[in-house]
């Protein structure tokens, strides 16, 4: 039987044991007519040997495009070490360390990534992580408005140039705490979030404004601006960030003169692969004095009996499990794994490795961008300093380009002309270091290719 | 056995209140809640001037195995919350009715206070609870 | 064992150079943008970083190296298949936005995952976008919420919720701008239909159940409870937590209820990973399938696609930027494959065999079962509150030693109704040999509270640390590492 260790002799002791003559008689309590007859719809048992060969059938019937999307998940290189490491069993098939003496390998790293993550944001604190980035922008919009006692408005802005899903994920998870979210416009030309667009809020009681660094269009967003607006007015400021952009971006606990409040984003980019969509990790960091505000897990350093230095989940009263109806979230995991991935690919690449990383993709994009806008049809959109994505403009519909490209075993970029009509025919692509001058130039030799076989939009 | 001081007023959420002199309120948590709690690693006390209703969560306390509101048995202005909470929470733990304190409030109504539980009907309340 | 934190290993200018971009390039950002110092990681070499974290890992228990019966938590074997099937290069590689056509076969995974769910809840439809339990109790009262507000009976907010409900279903409820209404467990485990009765009206949206109940029972008059419910105009939700115990043998939707979250780390054994990544499908009933959070995927004829808020108007929506935990539903999909029709029916015959036997061994050896008159589903209670009064060693001294002899400790103090409890879930991948192992350190222990008690208050004693000291860790936080 497929991982069931019993014998027919176990079997036959324990039934004794238990005073049950067969092992149906245990399901007794389950009243006769709610007894399922089996499982037809369920395909019959595969041997390890058969599941392989089928998922490396499935597998292969996807295969291995050259990928230039980025729109919130990037293909960074990805040490061996890493994986290796996180897929071991003692990280693998470990619990939430509720047992903390069984547990200090995984509450340490936990410690270590928390300590990683406050350095890279420039905040007092981080959590143990949250579910992904953009279920953790809802939760720090939460987090707001239990943290900003001066205000009571529950209204919170949000900028057009957010990447679009993080949006309707807020709007999902907090959208039943009477919470008003208003949208902040952007630059036509430069991409970057008008913040002159704040000041027809001066005065009002604002609970928070979120600014995206660098945005959903790659450009790259006045972040001092913003964050002095919304301390003037009384607002916490949160930054939605991507952590490679940390090595040499301005982090948030820096933007302005007195830094962001809340730094969250998706910590995707940090030694974790693409997957498919994921499973990802959100990351949040906070000033202390909202320690107590934050949801997930917290790990803290303290003494045993013996005086000797440990670690332990801490501030457990503020959770589900001891709060109920009062905790600060009902969220009870937090993604142990991926952290553990981060951690060690922080610890490889150092603050050295990761500028590296987010430079080469920084110029990698540039050289994308310079290749594809010499095909013909094809724009730049937004003229702004940006980081390792941007925004092509196409004189025909983006859809059927995308598919004559992922015939010829590219993926091309995301499509978002639905989600910003205005934009026309709107193409976001991504090149990070992972791309190569030639894997470039196939795309470009591709595009030019595909272009010239369909026709521009009347 | 918890202490029950037979000079102040009590609710059946374990908190207890005090007349004062000049009129104000102050307001704690009993040993018999203190006890239960375990060892206090947080308190978050009002601050000075919030209006605050009878039956309101106007504290939290917090210990490593539970947080607990605190509710308010009267409306009113808050006067004064205990700062020295801030960074010792245990003196609830020592002194649950001296410098544990965690409110004082003006009330708005004076016979909120007097339709509070007094020492006996509030030991008799833990003794049914506990039953 | 003690290893030094991964920050005191570093030293200036060592690194790890394989591992970086060959040609140094400077970051063209904006003076006005950049950043001014570098962040504090850690600058060691590879094998350094290696042996920290193997060193780590070795600290920790796990089901690959210890028994871990932790009741509610379902520590079953997680197969090696499942792991490196997921991840194979095509999969791990897979840009979740990349067109369908390039992902046919990743859809069509994903499809006959959300088939076989609907299979074993009963169910209409499923939904994998979930990310964790939590997330799917949220999504599954966020429909309810939906349904409602789709009949214009905005009354109906309150959810009922036993009270030896997981502590997730009200804080769920509250998110989800509900209120919430606990009720009575009667002393037989079962609910208490007439403080239902009473509780029911036209403010009920639902009611959250887990059954078998966190007590490790099953719920007998479901039928019951499930008309007073239906015909109060209320919604019945189910808590998957407990799904290992009838896997084959009952069907929620056959019990009647209208949505159902399931813990995939839990019945279908995808890894815990310390602590996530979870994954929380839904199953709705015929009534909520206009309103399960998308993306879903769809079939038509022989392709495979997402459907979206173009296809189910009145979705709840998205609950994470792309599809959800796709590795860990891959890892389902393998598990439940390997398993197929037959083999599912066992892991509720053998989870429910090894409870049974683990029970009556315990009861046999003098420990108290909370609830003996009833049968045990795939776990059970024990109490200790004999064993705190007469020697002052409570359920977490007990927890503790265990550790020492080499066994993750039972989930304890939950439920919150039973005094100094084990919730003690074996799983069904247990051979007798360790569950026998485990009954002797439960007796040896017993004994050493009798005789020792101090071995008991004291432990762990072999362990990387000894036990710690919460109330500091809470009052004088320290989160993170400084340079000294």
């Amino acid at each position: 039987m497929p991982f069931i260790p019993h014998t027919e002799d176990d079997i036959r002791t324990m039934l004794e044991a238990i005073g049950a003559p067969d092992i149906d008689a245990l399901f007794e309590e389950i009243p006769a007519n709610l007894r399922a007859p089996g499982l037809p719809g369920v395909p019959p048992a595969l041997n390890e040997m058969e599941v392989g060969r089928l998922m490396a059938d499935f597998a292969t019937r996807d295969g291995r495009p050259l990928n230039f999307i980025g729109a919130g998940a990037y293909e960074h290189h990805i040490p061996s070490a890493v994986w290796s490491i996180v897929t071991r069993g003692e990280f693998y098939s470990a619990y939430t360390p509720y047992q903390a003496e069984a547990s200090q390998g995984t509450l340490q790293l936990l410690y270590e990534y928390q300590t990683m993550m406050a350095s890279l944001t420039a905040l007092d604190i981080s959590n143990a992580s949250l579910y992904d980035g953009a279920s953790g922008l809802a939760e720090a919009c939460l987090m707001a408005v239990r943290a900003n006692r001066k205000s009571k408005s529950q209204r919170i802005l949000l900028p057009v140039a957010l990447n679009p899903t993080y949006r309707d994920v807020v709007q999902v998870i907090a959208g039943n705490q009477n919470i008003a979210f208003e949208l902040l416009p952007y630059d036509q030309k430069g991409g970057q979030t008008l913040v002159s667009a704040l000041d027809q809020y001066t005065g009002q009681d604002i609970t928070a404004v979120a600014l995206q660094q660098p945005n959903f269009f790659g450009t790259l967003e006045d972040v001092d601006a913003a964050t002095d607006w919304a301390h003037a007015n009384n607002a916490l400021m949160i930054g939605v960030v991507n952590p490679t952009s940390l090595a040499v971006l301005k982090p948030p606990g820096q933007w302005g003169k007195l830094g962001a409040d809340i730094a969250i984003g998706d910590g995707q980019p940090l030694g974790v692969p693409l997957s498919s969509g994921g499973p990802y990790f959100g990351f949040m960091a906070t000033r202390k004095e909202h320690v107590r505000q934050m949801p997930g897990r917290i790990i803290g350093r303290t003494l045993d009996l013996d005086g000797k230095s440990g670690f332990t989940l801490t501030l457990q009263a503020r959770e589900q499990h001891i709060r109920r109806a009062k905790a600060t979230s009902n969220i009870c995991t937090n993604q142990g794994l991926l952290v553990t991935a981060a951690t060690i690919y922080m610890s490889l690449l150092g603050a050295k490795g990761l500028a590296q990383v987010a430079a080469t993709s920084m110029q990698r994009t540039q050289q994308l961008v310079d290749a594809l806008t010499r095909v013909p049809g094809v724009r730049l959109a937004f003229d702004r300093p940006r980081f390792h994505e941007a925004v092509l403009l196409l004189d025909r519909p983006v859809k059927p380009v995308l598919e004559s490209l992922a015939r010829r075993g590219i993926i091309g970029g995301a499509d978002i002309s639905a989600r910003f009509p205005s934009l026309g025919a709107a193409l976001l692509v991504c090149a990070t270091e992972t791309r190569t001058l030639a894997d470039i130039d196939t795309y470009a030799q591709a595009l030019t290719e595909t272009m010239r076989n369909s026709a521009a939009a009347a | 056995m918890s202490n029950i001081p037979a000079d102040l007023r009590f609710q059946k959420s374990h908190e207890w209140a005090r007349l004062e002199a000049d009129g104000t309120i102050t307001i704690g948590i009993s040993d018999h809640a203190q006890q239960a709690l375990g060892d206090l690693v947080f308190v978050e006390a009002p601050e000075a001037g919030r209006h605050v209703n009878a039956g309101e969560a106007a504290a939290v306390v917090e210990s490593v195995k539970a947080a607990s509101d605190v509710y308010s048995p009267v409306s009113g202005e808050v006067v004064a919350g205990n700062a020295d909470l801030g960074g010792q929470p245990e003196l609830i733990n020592q002194d649950p009715y001296g410098a544990g304190w965690i409110m004082r409030v003006r009330p708005d109504d004076k016979t909120q206070f007097a339709s509070m539980l007094d020492a006996k009907a509030y030991a008799a309340a833990l003794a049914a609870e506990t039953h | 064992m003690h290893e030094k934190l991964i920050f005191e290993h570093s030293a200036p200018g060592r690194s790890a150079d394989a591992q970086y971009p060959r040609v140094p390039v400077e970051a063209p950002v904006p003076a006005a943008l950049r950043r001014a110092s570098p962040p504090l990681l850690p600058e060691v070499s590879e094998l350094q970083a290696v042996r920290h974290f193997t060193r780590l890992s070795q600290l920790n228990f796990s089901i690959d190296t210890h028994f871990y019966p932790l009741g509610s938590c379902t520590m079953k074997y997680n197969p090696k298949a499942c792991n490196q099937y997921a991840m194979l290069p095509e999969f791990i590689n897979r840009h979740p936005l990349a067109p369908e056509s390039t992902g046919q076969g990743i859809l069509q995974i994903l499809c006959e995952l959300q088939d076989m769910l609907k299979e074993v809840t009963g169910m209409r439809g499923v939904s994998l976008t979930p990310m964790a339990g939590a997330q799917g109790e949220f999504a599954g009262v966020a429909m309810i919420r939906a349904y409602y507000k789709a009949r214009k009976d905005f009354a109906r907010i309150e959810i009922i919720v036993p009270d030896a409900a997981h502590g997730t279903n009200p804080a769920t409820a509250t998110m989800c701008g509900c209120t919430v209404k606990e009720i009575p467990t009667l002393p037989n485990g079962d609910i208490d239909l007439d403080s239902l009765q009473a509780a029911v009206g036209p403010q009920t949206a639902g009611i959250m159940l887990t059954n078998p109940s966190t007590i490790g029972v099953f719920e007998r008059h479901i039928d019951d409870l499930r008309r007073i419910v239906h015909e109060a105009g209320g919604l019945l939700y189910y808590d998957g937590a407990n799904l290992n115990a009838i896997l084959g043998k009952v069907r929620p939707g056959d019990m009647g209820f209208d949505v159902i979250h399931m813990n995939l780390h839990k019945t279908f054994s995808t890894p815990h990973g310390g602590g996530g990544p979870g994954s929380g499908a839904v199953g709705v009933s015929e009534r909520l399938l206009p309103f399960l959070p998308v993306p879903i995927v769809g079939r038509e004829s022989d392709r495979y696609r997402w459907l979206d808020e173009k296809d189910l108007p009145q979705t709840i929506g998205r609950l994470s930027n792309f599809m959800g935990n796709t590795g860990v539903l891959l890892r389902a999909y393998i598990y439940m494959r390997m398993l197929g029709r037959d083999g599912m029916q066992r892991v509720s015959e053998f989870a429910t065999l090894n409870s049974n036997y683990l029970a009556a061994r315990l009861r046999v050896a003098g420990f108290e079962l909370a609830y003996p008159e009833r049968r045990a589903s795939h776990e059970f209670i024990v109490t200790l509150r004999h064993e705190a009064h007469e020697w002052g060693t409570n359920a977490m001294d007990f927890a503790k030693r265990l550790l020492d002899y080499g066994f993750h400790a039972p989930t304890t103090y939950f439920p919150l109704l039973v005094p100094e409890c084990l919730l003690i879930e074996p799983t069904e991948t247990e051979s007798k040999e360790e569950l026998d192992a485990f009954v002797d350190a439960m007796i040896a222990i017993r004994h050493e509270a009798e005789t020792e008690p101090d071995k008991l208050k004291g432990a762990p004693w072999t362990l990387p640390v000894r036990r710690l000291d919460d109330v500091r860790a809470a009052k004088q936080l320290d989160l993170t590492w400084k340079a000294a």
